[in-house]
């Protein structure tokens, strides 16, 4: 199965959803917690999701919709 | 000769063989090199610097390649110029300006692809890759011409033509008909399952440390100490992390006393992250969507942002927001004071230092360099507005007329 590494970086108001629960829920997808950090403004989770392409582009699609900002692990590769 | 002993985790410590990755399988940090420093103290000392070449690689000791084998096209020691014109202007007696539109292929970029394609040749890599929106492509395309390795550049296909044949000159380039998220995705989905070194994907932890020779040659250029304070043009944060580590390193080996030197946030307001976060207080730079006429700035997503805005705070720098329109005036301020012609992110590193001394965060007689880390002939677009020219017929009336102003009778 595909892995994908990503950042979701929640705001304030978003941190008590069960963003990450819902997201293994609601799709086929295992969801798995590496490194996160809550602060008092913003918070991040990083974590790797296990799944198919399709079925990961979708849950993230979700996820993005819900207000999270999803971006990749290792930042934008499209450099100046 | 290299002095490295592992990759390290930047979060969680954890030591790695010297292989080509770049993220720890455990926590997903950044891998760093993390050097013999015991070692490097015996070996190097300012005279055995000062009997290098005039390149990066007079500092090998400090890099994870030898000169031996490197490749080079000279990136490195580029001019430190005394700005007394722009000082003046600006109020700030004692200001420097590092040109590092002087290398080979005109930005700093050389200066990270000088180490990427050596650590690629040795880790037996045949084709070497980027994705970039113009100084990148340069740069990799011409090392990879110089190491005779196959180039894979990709770039946005709505680029300007000089950025494009700027490259394509070196070797193959592919054009990608997309916007920026679909450039990033593409290769990240490629760089995944081909034996590819991609510079700023799992060479990165080699390719940043490039970065480093530029806090040397500050230090160097200076009469071996550290400025009081850089200004740095910031996009994923790895030029301001790494000009940082470099002075800290010299300090740390006894090559220079100290290094107290402030860090300078410089971003665009169209892409300004790292910048913001500083601003606000907080750790961690929340994504945003470029929208910039700085394309050489314009990450979103940045990875080493975090780290920037740690150690802007950490050294009592700054984070400076940029307006897009004052992108164009530190250009033009720049090239009619010094006589040097910088591009857009040049402009927001001179807006950025006009600001800081206005401000007073920067005093009058504190030792400050400003970075420029690339050329304006790559980013023409940006100052059409700003530059007028005067045509005349071939005749002395239409010149004294025109250009003199003279009424003729
Ligand atoms: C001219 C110029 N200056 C500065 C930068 C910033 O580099 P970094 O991604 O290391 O922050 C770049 C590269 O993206 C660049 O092309
Ligand atoms: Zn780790």
């Amino acid at each position: 199965m595909p892995l994908r590494r990503v950042r979701f970086t929640f705001r304030t108001d978003l941190i008590q959803r069960p963003v990450i629960y819902e997201l293994g829920k609601e799709f086929e997808i295992v969801t798995n917690i590496r490194r996160a950090d809550v602060g008092q403004d913003t918070s991040w989770v990083v974590l790797e999701l296990e799944g198919s392409v399709e079925e990961i582009d979708r849950g993230l699609a979700w996820v993005t919709e819900q207000g999270v900002e999803v971006s990749a692990l290792e930042g934008d590769i499209l450099a100046g | 000769m290299p002095n490295v002993q592992s990759l390290r985790c930047k979060e969680c410590g954890r030591d790695y063989p010297q292989e080509p990755i770049y993220v720890c399988d455990f926590c997903f940090g950044p891998l760093e090199v993390n050097y013999d420093y015991d070692a490097i103290a015996k070996n190097i000392s300012r005279e055995s610097i000062q009997d290098g070449p005039l390149t990066i690689w007079r500092y090998d000791e400090l890099l994870p390649a030898s000169r031996d084998n490197a490749v080079n096209i000279g990136a490195g020691m580029t001019p430190l110029l005394k700005a007394d014109n722009l000082g003046k202007e600006l109020g700030l007696n004692n200001l420097w300006i590092k040109n590092d539109a002087a290398n080979p292929t005109h930005s700093f970029k050389d200066r990270v692809v000088s180490v990427a394609s050596t650590k690629a040749v040795e880790f037996d890599f045949d084709t070497i890759a980027c994705a970039s929106t113009g100084n990148l492509a340069g740069a990799t395309a011409a090392h990879g011409a110089k190491a005779g390795m196959n180039t894979m550049v990709f770039i946005p296909s709505d680029l300007e033509r000089g950025k494009i044949l700027g490259a394509a000159v070196f070797g193959s380039v592919v054009l990608v008909n997309g916007n920026y998220d679909d450039v990033n995705r593409l290769c990240s989905e490629l760089g995944d399952d081909r034996r590819w070194a991609f510079v700023n994907i799992n060479m990165r932890p080699y390719y940043s440390e490039g970065s480093k020779s530029i806090g040397y040659e500050l230090a160097e250029q200076l009469g071996w100490r550290a400025p009081q304070h850089v200004v740095v043009p910031v996009a994923s944060g790895s030029l301001f992390t790494k000009v940082y580590k470099g002075l800290q390193e010299f300090a740390q080996l006894g090559i220079i006393d100290s290094a107290d030197t402030k860090m300078h946030i410089a971003q665009p307001f169209g892409c300004s992250p790292v910048a913001k976060a500083f601003v606000e207080g907080v750790a961690h730079p929340k994504p945003v969507v470029p929208d910039t006429i700085a394309k050489s700035l314009a990450i979103g997503s940045p990875a080493d942002g975090m780290y920037s805005v740690g150690i802007a705070n950490k050294t009592g720098g700054s984070g400076t927001i940029v307006p897009e329109s004052e992108i164009s005036e530190g250009m033009k301020l720049l090239a009619e004071t010094e006589g040097i012609f910088t591009e857009t992110a040049g402009g927001v590193v001179i807006s950025t230092l006009r600001r800081l001394a206005r401000e007073g965060v920067i005093g009058p007689d504190e030792e400050t360099v400003a970075l420029i880390t690339g050329t304006g002939l790559k980013t023409l677009e940006a100052i059409e507005d700003v530059v007028s020219t005067k045509t005349i017929d071939p005749t002395v009336r239409s010149f004294d007329e025109i250009v003199m102003g003279t009424a003729v009778n």
